[in-house]
């Protein structure tokens, strides 16, 4: 795992939309390495027969009938919304297209 | 240059060599979403369909529906595909109001089928043969409609309505490898592959493959490579482009455009494309950027989809004829021409003509009432053709038509008793009384009296003027109320009158 740099915080920050301080993002890449030194420790017992994994469960073909079941009312599914227009979610015009 | 400049086609082929390459999506027809019980159904109030996981509230887990994952084995198998031994689930991070999650689970590196492909027929009868990458699962995002502005498109709208009823509705997406050698059939290629795909999705039955619905969606890409160099050029992917007929003209015009730009020194910016079916044209939309850094990683939230290989094998013995090849086979059984069998393919009703001859009525006749008659009462009535009338009736309405009982009019009086549910054709045969009459008594009655009525026409016949005779045929159809053969009556007039009857 290569060392975590200012720049990929800053990168990661920007396309998470979280928007940090220079100093936030200093403590933040020095917090971050050594996350990643620690986590990488990993590496140095697990032999090459040892293959990666992104579940620590030895679970497969966890599966639902597909059969309906009830959903939210309108006004439930509205109830955290910032803004709304009749039965729809209104949100800002988004300039992403065209 | 002017953006809009566009170059002849067949000098934009001189120069350049098209490469093409698609990314279809189907929408499955599961009972419910890809990962939770809300209902996916069309055309339903808005945000009725929604819950925690589709919604990405707190709290929300996700769940695989089971028939997806047979949907989609399947899918991949038809196309020809490896079926994953294990495949898995990734998040694909963005923000756009389209989620509420903001991200889409998708799958990254490890889709459930890759490695087919497809061979299709064009109009010429040359065969293509088109590799597809992979088809992975992912789900649907909210539908988003944009307000204020001129245009009632993005630009300039003041903001925007979303309903969620769609989003996390399962979703299959296939991906070609680089389709080359197209040459001048390119967007005849585009065009010819969709409809194979949308065949085959309809035929397993795992989607309802309305493309005006959104059932089936492409994307086009499409990159242009100088004649005599080894280098691709620099591609351009347009965007939902939503019907068989601009799958064609987008790739087109996208050959154009982009010609046009490098023969003039220009360079393509690989970019989204809007396809904008009222002009035929694609404009900009947002370049490649950072954006598009989705930061993919394995969905924690799952685990792993591990098909089993008896289960693949018992979801491949479930597979239906292919299309393309089922196609053939009737053309050669029913010996229609190119262009009959086409009225048939084209009207979507290749299910109740083969039904109907399975019902015992003849190829020609099957076709003839369903592309006919039921055809045109359907469109009048703006419902399908198949929801008006069974294959069954069909057939014995040819039935009755073949064996004499029924000449062709009072056969469509018949039809629309059947349709109104007065029975089958027997049925409204003789609750209508509307069968032929082929007792010569009451057919010579009403010519005499005909005849009578008409002395003028009499003495036409008699002077050798057959065609006069049509006056009396007329009037003794209409004393019949139709009920009788024509041509009978035709015999008849013509032998009463020359015998010197009435």
């Amino acid at each position: 795992m290569s060392e975590i740099s200012a720049e990929q915080v800053a990168h990661l920050a920007n396309l998470a939309r979280i928007d940090l301080s220079p100093a936030e993002i200093a403590s933040l890449t020095t917090e971050l390495r050594q996350i990643v030194e620690s986590v990488a420790k990993v590496t140095e017992v697990a032999t090459p027969d040892v293959p990666a994994t992104s579940h620590p469960m030895p679970l497969t073909n966890v599966f639902r009938d597909d059969v309906v079941a009830p959903s939210l009312t309108v006004e439930q599914a509205l109830s955290g919304a910032p803004d709304r227009d009749g039965d729809r979610f209104r949100v800002p015009a988004i300039l992403d297209e065209e | 240059m002017n953006k809009h400049e566009l170059m002849d086609f067949d000098e934009a082929l001189a120069m350049f060599e098209p490469v093409l390459g698609f990314e279809v999506h189907v929408e499955l027809n599961t009972r419910t979403k890809m990962f939770c019980g809300c209902a996916n159904e069309f055309g339903q109030g808005a945000n009725t369909n929604t819950c925690p996981t589709c919604l990405g509230l707190p709290g929300g887990l996700p769940q695989v529906n089971s028939k997806a994952i047979e949907s989609s084995i399947r899918l991949g198998l038809a196309l020809d595909c490896t079926i994953a031994e294990s495949s898995r689930f990734a998040r694909k991070n963005y923000f756009y109001p389209d989620t509420a999650k903001n991200f889409q689970t998708s799958q990254y590196d490890e889709p459930i089928a890759f490695d087919g492909s497809l061979t299709i027929e064009l109009e010429s009868g040359r065969l293509i043969t088109v590799e597809i990458e992979r088809a992975h699962m992912e789900e649907d995002a909210g539908k988003l409609t944009h307000k204020g502005g001129a245009t009632g498109r993005i630009q300039g709208a003041d903001y925007s309505l979303v309903d969620y009823n769609r989003g996390g509705v399962p979703l299959v997406e296939i991906v070609t490898k680089m389709i080359e050698g197209g040459e001048a059939d390119s967007p005849e290629i585009g065009r010819t592959y969709v409809a194979a795909i949308r065949e085959i999705v309809k035929a397993l039955g795992v989607s309802n493959a309305r493309m005006e619905e959104g059932n089936v969606r492409c994307d086009a890409n499409v990159s242009l490579r100088p004649r005599g160099s080894n280098t691709l050029g620099t591609r351009t992917e347009t965007k939902n482009v939503n019907s068989l007929r601009s799958v064609e003209r987008a790739v087109r015009y996208e050959i154009q455009r982009q010609a046009a730009i490098l023969a003039l020194g220009g360079t393509i910016t690989q970019e989204t494309r809007h396809w904008h079916e009222d002009t035929g044209t694609t404009s900009a939309g947002r370049p490649k950027s950072d954006a598009d850094d989705y930061r993919y990683f394995p969905e924690p939230d799952l685990v792993p989809v591990a098909p089993s290989r008896e289960w693949v094998e018992e979801l491949r013995a479930t597979l239906p004829e292919p299309p393309a090849a089922r196609r053939k086979r009737l053309q050669e059984a029913w010996a229609f021409t190119a262009l009959e069998f086409q009225d048939v393919v084209n009207a979507d009703l290749l299910d109740p003509v083969e039904a109907t001859v399975a019902a015992g009525a003849t190829p020609a006749s099957a076709r003839k009432w369903w592309t006919g008659e039921i055809a045109r009462l359907a469109n009048a009535q703006g419902v399908d053709a198949v929801s008006l009338v069974s294959a069954a009736d069909v057939a014995a309405l040819a039935g009755l038509v073949d064996t004499g009982t029924l000449t062709d009019r009072l056969a469509r009086q018949v039809l629309e008793g059947v349709i109104a549910g007065e029975g089958t054709p027997q049925q409204v045969v003789d609750s209508r009384g509307l069968a032929v009459v082929s007792d010569d008594g009451p057919l010579i009655a009403a010519i005499d009296e005909a005849l009578l009525a008409q002395p003028d026409v009499l003495e036409k016949i008699r002077d050798g003027k057959l065609q006069a005779a049509g006056a009396v045929i007329g009037a003794v159809m209409k004393a019949m109320r139709g009920q009788a053969d024509a041509a009978r009556v035709r015999e008849l007039v013509l032998e009463r009158a020359s015998a010197g009857g009435a």
